[in-house]
């Protein structure tokens, strides 16, 4: 082993990531304080607990640092394996907690096999794209990719989690990146539009849109001079048509009805700020009354008040808005399109497949959770009950994403190396 | 490149988007939302001021009464009947009233039932505690001991929209004064609420303090009053208006003190207190016929009558057109203009000098000295006008100032007025001769009467009429002197006239053994329409007086509508009010009786009786 270099390790993204740990441990104090309260070590709070797992984030800091990367590569499967296992097991071992099966309780310490899943499933993901033969435009190929991704995805739908299950969805990133044609992505982008067009307006006015915007596109194909054929085009607007045309049946018969109210709520067909929308609009609430500069650490008083359910894990989001202000939000957000984005340009650079699509991987995890986190905080995407990264409380959330972070600078320190 | 690259796109999108939408919410200047919902203010309120009579009489105090309150959150499944029962609440409203409770808000107290009784509340407070989310709370109101003096003290009464709107320092549920003192010293009377913040939690629950109590407000004792009003007086003088119309205002010419402000009929402040306020006061505001809500001493503008005599006589010496012994034939009226004649009691032949002028209130003696007063000048619109200023120099034509809200300016006629009726200059002392006995476009209310009276009796001067002595144990001082246009000297003449009124004049019923009244006597002569027909109605009887005639220690100005001629009630009870005062102690028993006895009401019936009736019987 080369001599320990620390200018090799990717120093600004762990800046970042310290940064959002620590700016985690004040606003989960924040959110969990009262006036009765002791001291921040003792292991019976919730920051107590917190700083317990950070302890273990430490330890496995130190051992991820100096594996050989070429460890994470042997044992992807195994781990893919052992977390599809876990999942398994969690219908007969499993503890319920907010309605899903979701937990393994042992002793004092509770454990989510979900975020374990995630980190697996990265690894094993990147593990067989990075196979030579791997071939994206094979439908083979493409179907065992959609294989690996949805095991855990129904698995943990059945928990039922169906929000955690999404963040595979986040997978198409690195998918794309390795070779799936575009076109997967842009007809999924299409149909959803058609899905949300449909739900907020009707199937009538979504028809006129679709018509005219084909027309449009016909003409200006025409006028081109750029030949296509007639019958995939046809094809394509009838699929669409007739996606919008089932919305509402889907809608209203796959959906539960807790789901359908959250979509309802973002696309403004609902308002409620006392039932289903009291979450969303409390958090609204503390946001906005932060200000510029916020109330002060300790001093928001809807944080105080504890209006807002979830404050300290799903919510974290509204703490910092209030106590913190403008100021607060926009450092986050800062922080975190800086480590995704800089995650991303990183792995551009490694010569190794395997270390890069994991990477990619990892960013787009990363990315998914901040999207959805702080999308749903602010009013703009439907309540999905997952953690922002780093910040949230919840030890299997923190220690995971520190994992995936560590696996990340222990591949980047060797991104100039072959194996 | 796109697919490389395609996370590093969406995220910088996104969160060009997160940051828009969060400056939208935190940056905007119109809050998304305050935080009235997690920080619970409650106002403490001091205790309203006292208020007393001149003599240290508590008039005014406080009585605890009960509010039902409501938390809609709080509440669980009740029996709306057996509550409607208990509260003797109807049960529509009842069920109205939870509704808008719970669209105020399912969190915060809203009040069912406002000002229950101290009896009501202490078999309430038995039942209540079966009923989860309702409560009884307790409440200050006022406590108005005498029932005398209401128009002055006025009431008190719930803010309504357009207070909260004029001064944001009140908030739905709270007392305001209405009307009156309570009214008018509403910010010394009502002190400064002081607030306490503390911390709730989502169920509404008190976490403790807010902020370190640093935002707390403490409360500012509220001011007590003592009025300018002797309430025995005041009392004696509502009780001889018993069953008439009119006012009554007495002065202290001194001072400027209003000793006694009648207006008849009236009402009672506590009609305003409790279960049936808003019945009172509708029952008080549709009365168009008797308007005890009128208050007749200081809004009612009448026409002044035979003691517009008395300034015309001290103009006419300011000018120089009398002398004490200028003297005038009478013969029973005279001939102002061509077929135009203004009659007079005085009889065929009489000769008047001023004196005997005043005290036989002759009308051809005014009427001449008028026409000279307005001759004097080259032009009628100068020789009005000079003469409208020494008229209002003794307040009339205008507010006078003092501290109630209410009031009328009444009227002086001008040479604008005139000019612009009957064209510029196209007008003279004849065409206005009215104005002369105090009849025709001038308008007096009765407390400028009073005032002006007191200027008289103050030979020249006057000082604002006022009803607050004092405000906690600070004495009002600097009250504004005001000067009339009169010399001194010429008013001796005029006062001794006045004297002879009472002595052997018209009023001679007023005169007191041992005490020199001076007075003037009115008649005066009013109309109302009928189904579009000027009719008239049976002359108002008025008098104004001041006594002792040397050194002045009360003034009184009294009007009784419809009372027929000066001396037959507005004289008398003058009179009385003057013994009463200075004596305290009547020796005329049989003039008290006739007229705390006497009623005009009959009079009073006559235009709605909706036949022919006759006048001055």
């Amino acid at each position: 082993m080369n001599s320990f270099n620390i200018f090799k390790y990717d120093l600004i993204s762990f800046l970042s990531y310290f940064l959002l740990v620590i700016f985690g441990i004040i606003n989960i104090y924040s959110s969990s304080y009262s006036d009765s309260f002791t001291s921040i070590f003792d292991y019976t709070t919730l920051v107590g607990k917190q700083l317990i797992f950070l302890v273990a984030c430490i330890v496995s800091f130190i051992t991820i640092i100096f594996s050989k990367n070429k460890f994470f590569d042997n044992i992807a499967l195994l781990l893919y394996i052992t977390s599809i296992l876990l999942l398994i097991s969690l219908f007969f071992f499993g503890v319920e907690r907010g309605g899903a099966k979701s937990w393994y309780i042992l002793g004092p310490i509770s454990f989510q096999p979900t975020e374990f899943a995630k980190l697996c499933s990265a690894l094993f993901l990147a593990k067989f794209l990075s196979i030579i033969q791997t071939d994206l435009k094979k439908n083979r190929d493409i179907i065992i990719v959609g294989t690996i991704i949805l095991i855990p995805f129904l698995l943990i739908t059945l928990q039922p989690d169906p929000g955690s299950a999404l963040v595979f969805l986040a997978f198409i990133f690195p998918i794309l990146r390795e070779g799936l044609d575009l076109r997967f992505f842009y007809f999924g982008v299409i149909i959803l539009s058609t899905l949300i067009l449909t739900l907020v307006f009707n199937f009538i006015i979504s028809l006129i849109i679709l018509i005219t915007l084909f027309m449009f596109i016909l003409i200006y194909l025409r006028q081109k001079k750029i030949k296509i054929s007639i019958i995939n085009y046809l094809l394509s607007l009838t699929t669409l048509i007739v996606i919008s045309f089932s919305t509402n049946y889907l809608f209203d018969n796959i959906l539960e009805q807790r789901h359908r109210d959250r979509i309802n709520l973002i696309i403004g067909k609902e308002f409620d700020n006392k039932g289903i929308g009291y979450n969303i609009n409390q958090s609204k609430i503390a946001i906005s009354n932060g200000g510029l500069f916020g109330t002060g650490f300790l001093e928001g008083t809807q944080t105080k008040g504890n209006f807002v359910p979830r404050q300290h894990t799903d919510y974290i989001f509204s703490t910092i808005g209030e106590e913190w202000g403008f100021v607060g939000t926009l450092f986050t957000i800062i922080l975190f399109a800086l480590l995704i984005i800089r995650i991303t340009l990183r792995a551009e650079k490694q010569v190794n497949h395997f270390r890069r699509i994991y990477s990619h991987c990892f960013a787009s995890i990363l990315f998914f959770h901040f999207f959805i986190n702080i999308g749903m905080s602010i009013g703009l995407v439907p309540s999905i009950g997952i953690p922002l990264p780093y910040i949230s409380y919840g030890g299997s959330s923190l220690l995971i994403f520190s994992i995936m972070f560590f696996i990340y600078l222990n591949f980047d320190s060797s991104r100039l190396k072959e194996d | 490149m796109l697919k490389r690259y395609l996370l590093v796109w969406v995220t910088i999108i996104s969160s060009i988007v997160f940051v828009i939408r969060l400056s939208s919410l935190q940056l905007s200047s119109d809050s998304y939302f305050n935080s009235d919902f997690a920080v619970q203010e409650l106002s403490i309120y001091p205790e309203r001021g006292l208020i007393f009579d001149r003599n240290g009489e508590l008039l005014v105090a406080n009585q605890p009464m009960y509010d039902l309150i409501i938390v809609p959150e709080n509440t669980s499944e009740f029996d709306t009947i057996e509550l409607s029962r208990l509260t003797g609440i109807k049960v529509d409203d009842l069920i109205q009233k939870i509704s808008d409770a719970v669209n105020y808000s399912s969190k915060l107290p809203y009040v069912i039932e406002s000002q229950i009784s101290k009896e009501k509340n202490a078999f309430l407070q038995e039942k209540i505690w079966q009923y989860e989310g309702f409560y009884l709370r307790k409440n200050s109101v006022r406590d108005y001991i005498k029932p005398y003096a209401s128009n002055v003290i006025g009431y008190t009464g719930e803010v309504d929209e357009n207070d909260i709107s004029k001064d944001s320092y009140y908030e739905k549920g709270e007392m305001i004064g209405k009307q009156g003192i309570e009214k008018y010293y509403e910010n010394e009377l009502k002190g400064f609420k002081g607030k306490r913040y503390f911390q709730k939690d989502r169920f509404n629950r008190v976490i403790g303090v807010y902020n370190n109590s640093s935002k707390d407000v403490d409360p500012l004792k509220a001011k007590n009053i003592t009025l300018t009003i002797d309430i025995e007086l005041q009392e004696y003088a509502e009780s001889l208006l018993s069953n008439k119309r009119g006012g009554v205002v007495v002065l202290e010419p001194g001072s400027g003190e209003i000793l006694t402000l009648v207006s008849s009929p009236t009402y009672k402040s506590n009609e305003f207190i409790g279960k049936e306020r808003s019945n009172n006061f509708k029952k008080l505001l549709t009365d168009t016929i008797n308007k005890p809500l009128f208050d007749r001493s200081l809004q009612a503008q009448y026409s002044p009558g035979s003691p517009m005599k008395i300034l015309n006589a001290l103009v006419g010496l300011q000018e120089n057109v009398i002398d004490a012994s200028t003297s005038f034939k009478c013969d029973g009226g005279h001939y102002y203009a061509n077929n135009a004649f203004m009659k007079c009691h005085n009889s065929f032949g009489t000769i008047s000098d001023l004196r005997k002028g005043i005290y036989n209130s002759c009308n051809t003696y005014f009427a001449k000295t008028y026409k000279m007063i307005i001759d004097k000048y080259d032009s009628p619109s100068e020789g009005m006008d000079n003469w409208a200023n020494h008229i209002k120099s003794f307040g009339l034509g205008n507010y006078l100032g003092y501290d109630l809200s209410i009031g009328k300016k009444g009227f002086i006629p001008e040479s604008d007025y005139y000019n612009q009726f009957y064209g510029d200059n196209r007008w003279g002392s004849s065409t206005t001769i009215s104005n002369a006995i105090g009849q025709g476009e001038i308008l007096t209310t009765p407390i400028q009467m009073a005032n002006f009276a007191a200027a008289i009796a103050n030979r020249g001067y006057y000082l604002k009429p006022h009803f607050v002595k004092k405000i906690n144990n600070e004495s009002i001082v600097n009250v504004d002197k005001i000067s009339t246009t009169i010399d001194k000297e010429n008013f001796e003449i005029v006062i001794d006239g006045m004297v002879d009124v009472v002595d052997k004049g018209t009023a001679r019923i007023a005169k007191i053994n041992g005490i020199d009244v001076a007075g003037k006597t009115g008649t005066v002569e009013n109309f109302i329409l009928i189904e579009d027909k000027k009719r008239q109605l049976t002359d108002h009887s008025t008098f104004i007086a001041f006594a002792p005639a040397n050194d002045p220690k009360i003034v009184v100005s009294v009007f009784i509508e419809n009372g027929y001629w000066g001396s037959r009630w507005a004289a008398p009870i003058a009179s009385l009010i003057i013994e009463k005062y200075l004596t305290n102690d009547i020796k005329r028993k049989w003039l008290e009786n006739r007229m705390l006895n006497g009623s005009l009401l009959s009079e009073y019936e006559k235009p709605y009786l909706s036949k022919s009736f006759s006048i001055n019987e």
